[in-house]
């Protein structure tokens, strides 16, 4: 107990110090972790609405296809990532390997499935309550993903978070591709991997602290977005 | 409105099927112009479906709907649709008029002048900003109307607009629809409410069964019934 309480001590010490070394790790976590949601945006959420409001074939064998890679094993995607842009393979003349951008595609990797899947979902419920008044009104398929998506921008928020959860949480693919290296390749989930076993347990729970202060905000955030897109629920006493 | 009418529209032996169940047998059907059709029938007896397939919603399994000389896809730029339950954007009550008028091509400042216009139009003008999903049942379905409204279109089908509301919000629909009809739209109104098919119809179809019993002047079918089961219906008599 007394090394659990030194150490928080010592963690709240380092934040209010305001440590360099401490907030260096922290700036990179959330470059890299930012990115990585970003990308995972930029695909997920088109191709999410483009599942729910398109039939054609293989789209059901498709979604199972997505839902399953929600539970892809980072450091499978780690290790593939590796051997991808390793010397010898297929794209190692792109010479990332072990900086921050092999990790931002290895993260993207692993959120890009949570919100395309997450996406899918969220906005075929809309387009089903959706479907006859849009097309009613002569919207094409392609038109209505991006009504959808501004409608169910609550909900999305969620998912987004929940993308952002998985990436910040991350650690053995990051910790492959980009090496845990100081100054360069070292973010918080690393960093506490690599301060834990080494016995320094100040710097890693202050890291620790920083990760769940920052969940703990984000949630926040996205409880208050959604309390402004949805004041009716508010205003019924709908449970969300 | 704006050019060549799109009327006469002609239903040509449509029949549907739904899970091997006849929802619409051999409807045949005439809508002229400047005149408000109502679709009577019982609850179950096909009207809503009728509406949709020559709204273009629901494609027949047999049969043809026919309008004037254009394809449907360019009618349908011509026509609006407003549901029996209110379908309307997580959105301000004056952005979801924009929405509908915007997918007709037009660009953000003239949608926003038309949306003003159809808000004072039917009596919401004061409440362009607020969230249309807090409006009241009948305010919602007054805002669907100013979104139809907005839209000018030639041929408003009206799907039991006012079977879920309270009589005096019912009472300020009606008005609306007359309103409507001495702009010279044509109306295609579907409802169980022979009250409201007295007051509004020039035209009536009557269904039951999926069939269309009957076909004609209203003031005509209404007094003097060929089939039984329309003198049934207007005894209040009918089981359906």
């Amino acid at each position: 107990m007394t090394d659990i309480a030194a150490g928080f001590a010592a963690a709240f010490q380092l934040l209010l110090s305001f440590d360099a070394g401490l907030w260096e790790i922290i700036a990179l976590s959330l470059e890299v972790n930012l990115a990585a949601v970003f990308l995972s945006c930029l695909i997920g959420l088109p191709l999410g609405g483009a599942l729910a409001v398109y039939r054609f074939r293989g789209r059901k064998a498709l979604i199972i296809l997505i839902n399953a890679l929600m539970g892809l094993p980072p450091v499978v995607v780690g290790l593939m990532i590796y051997l991808m842009l390793s010397r010898s393979g297929p794209l190692g003349s792109l010479n990332i390997l072990f900086t921050p951008g092999a990790m931002i595609i290895a993260q993207a990797i692993l959120v890009t499935p949570i919100v395309t899947a997450l996406t899918r979902q969220i906005t075929e419920a809309l387009w089903l309550d959706y479907r006859e008044q849009l097309t009613s009104l002569g919207s094409s398929r392609m038109r209505a993903i991006p009504t959808l998506l501004w409608d169910g921008r609550a909900a999305l928020f969620t998912a987004v978070l929940a993308g952002f959860g998985r990436a910040a949480a991350e650690v053995g693919a990051v910790i492959i591709v980009g090496g845990n290296i100081a100054h360069h390749t070292r973010t918080m989930t690393t960093a506490i991997a690599l301060e834990t076993g080494r016995g320094n347990l100040a710097l890693a729970l202050g890291l620790g602290i920083v990760l769940v202060t920052l969940a703990i905000l984000l949630n926040t955030a996205a409880w208050m977005v959604r309390e402004r897109s949805m004041p009716e629920a508010a205003l019924l006493g709908v449970d969300r | 409105m704006q050019g060549p009418s799109i009327l006469p529209l002609a239903l040509e032996n449509i029949s549907l099927q739904h899970e091997g169940l006849p929802i619409l047998d051999r409807i045949n059907m005439l809508v002229a112009r400047q005149r408000t059709t109502v679709v009577l029938g019982p609850n179950g007896a096909g009207k809503s479906m009728v509406l949709k397939v020559a709204h273009g919603l629901i494609s027949p399994d047999a049969g043809h709907v026919r309008w004037s000389n254009l394809s449907g896809a360019k009618a349908q730029t011509r026509q609006a649709m407003v549901f029996q339950k209110p379908v309307l954007l997580n959105r301000s009550v004056l952005s979801n008029i924009v929405h509908a008028v915007r997918l007709q091509g037009i660009d953000k400042a003239a949608a926003v002048h038309r949306a003003h216009m159809a808000l004072e139009r039917v009596g919401l003008g004061d409440l362009a900003g607020r969230r249309a999903r807090s409006l009241s049942g009948g305010e919602q379905q007054r805002l669907t109307f100013a979104r139809a409204w907005a839209r000018d279109p030639e041929v408003l089908f009206l799907d039991e607009p006012t079977a879920s509301l309270d009589p005096a919000a019912g009472w300020g629909i009606e008005e609306i629809i007359v309103e409507l009809r001495r702009e010279g739209r044509t109306v295609i109104l579907s409802t169980h409410d022979l009250a409201m098919a007295r007051r509004l119809a020039d035209d009536l179809v009557f269904l039951h069964r999926g069939r269309a019993l009957e076909a004609g002047a209203a003031a005509t079918l209404l007094t003097a019934p060929r089939t039984a089961e329309l003198e049934a219906f207007l005894k209040g008599e009918l089981r359906w």
